[in-house]
């Protein structure tokens, strides 16, 4: 019963994704060809309904359990859902159905065509091949939403269980896409014993993963010398666990691109080494950020705000958050600051925190001290208030020892602005 | 979930929030409803669901390897938190009567059911009331203080008595103007007693129409009035500044606009910035829905009784503000 070629795509149009191999057939030869075929079908083209491709798809999320469960010593044959294949959630490339059917003449010209079960429904059936039909609901071939394949993929399964967000992952198809291809125990194990020798704890994984999904497709060795190269420029463990714990695309960036970073810190800001070191650990995520905003502040700092460069460095190790800082809010604070409330720039180095507050709570709070004529900021006088007290203190100690009035009053103030 | 649900369930209604000056009121709107959300989607997370699944194995107590079906319950991850996201992506809030990004003052808004009342309370037409702060001697393009300078002038010359003289001209202009729009024949014998007690006013679009003003404090370049208008927009009270300036043979700015009551939603109604949480604004809600339901009753009947020629009884209980 030798098919030919051009008889097989009719055949199976005929009969409607339900394929016939046997399932040890299945098995075995999935067990070979699965991951080719998985990279075979990532160039593939569409999946359209009549295709007849569908059973291939399965190994690359192997429901290993499901199989094992249904499979029998015996069976001749199996219905398989084709749906269940469905792991190519909207990919679009061409069909490429000509390369598809010599592999499956050679496939089916090996089994014993003579297997091939009747294609009737009304034929009758024995017990045990009955109890072996598998009439799950079909998996939806493509979809938005990684919740339809969840609970049959063990990959997925594990990945939750470990606090990864499916839901923020599943926003990027691409993402959605790589996990169900992957294979817990080939290639994620592997990756999550490497960050845990790194130092990121159990319950941070999910976190970690959950921003750099991506960290799957890189290579282990890769990594390894990434690791080795911040170690070389004297990070300690711990520090380079608590970079990677804050920044987590620190460890996707080649080792020449961390190389240009830490270099260019190192020449912008003309600090020491060990004190870029400790800024780096401080805010990683400098060196996975772009460039551009950091050279704008710099001279935003230097030209627009009139800081000298020893006075823009005092401020960076205090509060290294000013480098990534908005412009705008920057420019918007120190006007305030400066001219509206009168300090000088000395006064403002010092205390360089009122650069990371909001200005609302800036205004309201000097407005208030002014209402109430205690708005004194000059250290050489009486009753000086400083900034930090001014901005980084709750409500209720800003009312109680700084502004020496209720809370009651301060809403009642805030009323009438 | 059924907490969630519980916290949803209080969410409908109409409550007040005091804008600080600076804020545009979209922003106030999606901050509101993003810290109704993080509110909302705060409570405890569902219990582990199962599902039934039949599953092939050999049958327990039989000699042959005979496979049959047994129903077993598995866990299932579909409804996991982590794997459908939060549950509650958006929620609706309306804005009330619109605040323009310099002025400051009583925002009513309104979630979920209570955003049909926010209609209800813009065709009840009720006034707001204004605290509008000047400051005699320049002029500027758009009224503001720190709008581009057109022309400065002199102030000596004007007193309290000239400026109360002026807004007593202003008053009665706008009472006109609001017999006028209300479309009601003054020649009735109800039209006329509605008249005297000072209850008319337009039930449609009209222009702006200011049913009092007064100077609240004048400390020359200063001055602070106190308005009750409707249908205004606070660049046409701005506008109302410089006019006053002008009337006075001078020129005058706004410093400030700032809203204090907004129909029956007062100061004291108003939430602060610390205080827009979710539980803040179910009590807020909670506080003020028997009011709200009683003033818009009022308002509602009145306008009803108010356009039929042969009503005489049912404006007794019409208490048109």
């Amino acid at each position: 019963m030798a098919l030919s070629a051009q008889q097989i795509p009719r055949w199976f149009n005929s009969v409607k994704l339900s394929s016939f191999i046997t399932a040890t057939q299945l098995g075995k030869q999935f067990q070979r060809r699965g991951k080719t075929l998985s990279h075979g079908f990532s160039a593939q083209p569409q999946m359209s309904s009549d295709n007849c491709f569908l059973p291939w798809g399965f190994k690359t999320y192997r429901t290993s359990s499901l199989w094992n469960s249904s499979q029998s010593t015996n069976s001749s044959r199996q219905e398989i859902s084709s749906a269940q294949s469905a792991l190519l959630p909207s990919v679009n490339e061409q069909t490429q159905k000509t390369q598809k059917i010599p592999r499956f003449d050679s496939e089916l010209s090996l089994e014993a065509l003579d297997d091939l079960p009747p294609l009737s429904p009304l034929q009758p059936v024995s017990e045990e091949e009955a109890i072996q039909i598998i009439a799950d609901p079909p998996l939806p071939p493509d979809t938005f939403t990684l919740r339809d394949y969840v609970d049959h993929s063990e990959t997925l399964q594990k990945l939750v269980l470990l606090g990864v967000d499916l839901s923020k992952i599943e926003k990027h198809p691409d993402a959605a896409n790589l996990l169900l291809r992957l294979d817990f125990e080939k290639d994620i194990k592997q990756i999550l014993v490497f960050l845990k020798d790194l130092g990121i704890e159990d319950n941070q994984l999910g976190t970690y993963l959950t921003k750099n999904y991506a960290i799957f497709s890189e290579d282990l060795e890769n990594l390894k010398t990434r690791v080795a190269y911040l170690q070389s420029k004297n990070f300690s463990k711990a520090h380079i666990a608590q970079m990677v714990r804050n920044a987590p695309f620190l460890l996707s960036f080649s080792v020449e691109r961390l190389d240009n970073r830490l270099g260019f810190f190192q020449k912008e800001l003309e600090l020491s080494v060990k004190k870029t070191r400790d800024l780096i650990v401080r805010l990683p995520r400098l060196l996975t950020g772009s460039l551009e905003p950091v050279k704008e502040n710099m001279k935003v700092y230097r030209l627009e705000l009139g800081f000298k460069h020893n006075e823009i460095q005092h401020m960076i190790t205090q509060v290294p958050k000013m480098l990534t800082a908005n412009k705008r809010k920057l420019t918007e604070i120190f006007d305030y600051v400066h001219n509206v409330m009168s300090i000088p720039h000395h006064l403002i180095v010092r205390f360089p925190q009122v650069f990371n507050t909001r200005l609302f709570k800036i205004k309201e709070r000097h407005l208030f001290l002014t209402y109430l004529g205690r708005a004194q900021y000059d250290p050489t006088k009486l009753n000086y208030i400083s900034l930090d007290k001014l901005v980084s203190v709750p409500d209720e100690i800003f009312c109680e020892e700084i502004a020496k009035a209720s809370v009651q009053d301060f809403e009642k103030f805030l009323k009438t602005l | 979930m059924g907490s969630r649900r519980l916290a949803l369930a209080r969410l409908h209604g109409l409550f007040a929030v005091y804008k600080p000056p600076g804020l545009k009121w979209k922003h106030l709107r999606d901050t509101v409803e993003l810290q109704l959300l993080k509110g909302v989607n705060a409570g405890k997370p569902p219990a582990p669901e199962q599902r039934v699944r039949f599953l092939l194995g050999p049958m327990e107590g039989s000699e042959e390897k005979a496979l049959t079906l047994t129903a077993t319950s598995v866990p299932s991850l579909t409804n996991h938190p982590l794997v459908c996201g939060p549950a509650f992506t958006s929620l609706k809030v309306g804005v009330g009567h619109r605040l323009d990004a310099q002025s400051s003052g009583v925002l009513v808004l309104g979630v979920g059911h209570g955003r049909s009342l926010l209609t209800d309370m813009y065709n009840a037409h009720l006034t707001k009331d204004y605290t509008v702060r000047g400051l005699l001697g320049k002029a500027t393009d758009d009224f503001c203080e720190d709008g581009r300078l057109v022309e400065k002038s002199t102030y000596d010359h004007v007193t309290r008595e000239k400026l109360d003289r002026i807004l007593a001209l202003i008053q009665g202009s706008h009472q006109k103007a609001l017999v006028m729009y209300s479309n009601l024949d003054l020649q009735t014998q109800e039209a006329y007693d509605m008249a005297v007690r000072g209850l008319i006013r337009p039930m449609n679009k009209s222009p702006m129409l200011i049913t009092g003003i007064r100077c609240l404090h004048f400390a020359p370049p200063e001055f602070l009035l106190e308005v009750q208008c409707m249908h205004e927009t606070q660049k046409q009270l701005r506008k109302l500044v410089h006019e006053i300036g002008l009337e006075l043979k001078t020129t005058a700015v706004c410093s400030q606009v700032r809203r204090t009551r907004d129909g029956f939603f007062t100061l004291d109604d108003a939430l602060l910035r610390t205080q827009w949480d979710i539980h803040s604004i179910q009590n807020a809600i909670q506080a003020t829905a028997p009011r709200v339901a009683v003033e818009l009753e009022k308002s509602l009947s009145w306008s009803w009784d108010s356009r039929g020629p042969s009503s005489a009884s049912g404006l007794e209980n019409g208490a048109g503000h």
